[in-house]
């Protein structure tokens, strides 16, 4: 399961995943972040099972968390199944079938949004 | 042993032409051999689908009342042409909306109008005696207009040239998104599949010849604009019916940072004549090549970093400088198999028969570049020559110094040979200025990734570089790197009221 997780750092500069890791002992895959002085996002993957434990840990400590359940989504009626993303998503999450049909393995998906524009059919939206 | 059209048609007209993609071909080639294949096989099918820029339709709208002659004429927002009289004009798929600019312009207008969406025509005049009205606006559907004749001046590029971007920035170009560092190939084109390459003596693709242009069935006008079959890119002007068209083959789109274009779906059927059809419709993937062109070079002619061709470009990986590079293609394969498919299906059904050329297509033809008779500004026709720059190891005072003799804000920064090394701004020294550090010496503030031009290249690219990186000066640098001149954004102003706006 994948966590889109955002804290402030206002409040002093709490190692929050560090923290998780350790109270909880669930193992955290941090598969994005941008983290700046002021602000932070992550999004992380926690195994389906300690999703909850994850979530509820992270609010107590002040954090924002939201479980996604969808990565990029394809509009099939919009889609022609060219195969521009192909090559821009660094986690090659498109690919074709021996039909050269376009196929998403939404598993990959780390929500980085780059193939968004790169679609001149406009068929790829983020559900954020 | 030969057939001819009149045999081929017969057999389409019973129903017992042997009708076949021209992706099956090179297999029936290979199993019958090319004699077995010219008995066996009547009728190859090819298709393309992809983005065909150089596209549009001529609209009739019927007379209003009272009447008027259109001269400036908006299709939902997206300007048509106005210079047809009365009530004709031509929309083309890459004007954009100047409302919603590059996500919907002329392409969008046509497939809405295909997918049978209102559209509203606004259009003006300036009123005559015959045609005394001034303004009209009203919603229409593709059903109340007497004719949309889709009319394309360029399209089914035998090949195109694969894309890559060497610079260390994203592109976002015709030829779609290109990463940094040639972090992906992107390429178009429907392969063995094309028209043209199935046929690149244009024996039997020429005027009059019938097609499939977006589901409808179209024909071929004569030869495309920019055709240069010579060098292998050979195009078509094609001309269909709108109303008889499907949005599964006309599809707008836009490629971010380029504006919109139009896919289409188009495809010829080739009658099997003789051996020389045979052989030109047994092509394969890995009989056509194309250069990979660097676009980060900002020039007509640009470098080709190799050769590869659509088998390679088709697997989804290949090699560039050693390095596995990813490609995209930006046409569709499986929508041009369906147009061949489509078309096949037509053919077996006797709803389509197969005609020769009323004129011949020119297979010999070279496109040329633009004749220009006066070549735009380049830097050094604007640059500032009284260039102050400044060495690496001075002191940050000394620069400071220097910038205000110089009345300048920007320092190219100089090693001991004489060479840029970096530049420093008004803006790095009173930073430094402001905090005391360590820092003593230019080369402990300055930048050291320069962006900079030289006195031969175009002004309007060097105003690229400076939007692009958010900066107001470029040095000129000469071949040995040395700084001969600084070009600022005040320099630009020696362009208007100048020579240049003649």
């Amino acid at each position: 399961m994948k966590l889109l997780v955002t804290f402030s750092r206002k409040k002093g500069r709490k190692p929050i995943i560090a923290q998780v890791v350790r109270d909880t002992g669930v193992l955290i895959n941090v598969e994005r972040a941008i983290i700046d002085s002021s602000e932070g996002e992550a999004l992380i993957e926690v195994p389906d099972d300690q999703c909850r434990l994850v979530s509820d840990t992270m609010t107590g400590l002040g954090a924002h968390v939201r479980i996604l359940d969808h990565g990029i989504s394809v509009n099939e009626s919009e889609c022609v199944d060219c195969g521009a993303c192909i090559s821009i998503c660094p986690r090659e999450a498109f690919s074709f079938d021996s039909e050269y049909r376009l196929r998403l393995d939404e598993e990959k998906c780390v929500l980085c949004g780059r193939c968004v524009d790169s679609c001149p059919h406009r068929a790829l939206t983020l559900a954020l | 042993m030969h057939k001819t059209i009149d045999q081929i048609n017969g057999r389409i007209r019973d129903g017992s032409a042997r009708v076949v993609t021209a992706e099956e071909m090179p297999g029936i080639v290979a199993e019958l051999g090319e004699e077995g294949a010219l008995k066996e096989v009547d009728v190859v099918t090819t298709g393309t689908f992809g983005a065909m820029c150089s596209s549009g339709a001529f609209i009739n709208f019927g007379h209003a009342d009272p009447p008027i002659r259109m001269e400036r004429i908006w299709l939902n927002d997206v300007e048509a042409y106005g210079g047809l009289a009365a009530v004709d004009t031509y929309i083309g798929a890459t004007q954009q909306s100047e409302t919603r600019e590059e996500e919907y312009g002329g392409a969008h207008v046509i497939e809405d109008l295909v997918a049978g969406k209102s559209v509203e025509l606004r259009a003006n005049s300036r009123g005559t005696d015959c045609y005394p009205r001034r303004t009209i606006t009203t919603e229409l559907l593709l059903e109340n207009v007497n004719q949309a004749i889709m009319c394309n001046p360029r399209n089914a590029y035998q090949r195109y040239n694969a894309a890559t971007n060497s610079s260390d920035r994203t592109l976002h170009t015709y030829m779609g998104t290109l990463l940094p560092g040639s972090g992906n190939v992107t390429y178009s084109g429907a392969g063995l599949l094309n028209p043209i390459t199935n046929d690149p003596k244009f024996r039997l693709i020429g005027s009059g010849v019938p097609i499939f242009l977006c589901g409808a069935q179209g024909m071929i006008v004569g030869e495309g604009t920019q055709h240069s079959p010579a060098g292998g890119f050979g195009t078509l002007m094609v001309s269909g019916d709108l109303k008889q068209m499907s949005q599964d083959y006309l599809r707008a789109a836009t490629m971010t940072g380029y504006g919109v274009t139009m896919y289409i779906g188009l495809g010829v059927p080739l009658p099997v004549l003789d051996l020389d059809v045979v052989r030109a419709t047994a092509v394969r993937d890995e009989d056509i090549s194309v250069d990979i062109l660097d676009y980060s070079v900002p020039s007509r002619s640009r470098p080709s970093l190799r050769k590869v061709n659509y088998a390679e470009l088709r697997s989804g990986t290949i090699d560039l400088n050693g390095e596995e590079v990813r490609t995209s293609s930006l046409s569709s394969f499986r929508r041009a198999r369906k147009v061949a498919l489509e078309l096949k299906t037509w053919v077996e059904k006797g709803t389509m028969q197969l005609a020769l050329p009323t004129r011949q297509i020119d297979p010999l033809k070279v496109s040329k570049p633009m004749h220009q008779t006066t070549r735009g500004p380049r830097v050094l026709d604007i640059m500032d020559r009284k260039v102050v720059s400044i060495g690496e190891d001075e002191e940050i005072r000394t620069a400071a110094q220097k910038l205000l003799k110089g009345e300048t804000n920007h320092l190219p920064v100089v090693n001991g040979a004489g060479t840029l090394v970096g530049i420093v701004t008004t803006f790095d020294v009173s930073k430094a200025v402001a905090n005391p550090g360590k820092a003593h010496l230019v080369k402990d503030i300055m930048k050291k990734k320069v962006i900079t031009t030289t006195p031969d290249e175009a002004v309007d690219i060097a105003v690229r570089k400076l939007e692009q990186y958010n900066i107001s000066a470029l040095p000129v640098v000469d071949p040995e790197n040395h700084v001969i001149a600084i070009l600022t954004a005040m320099n630009l102003g020696k362009l208007f009221g100048g020579r240049w706006l003649k």
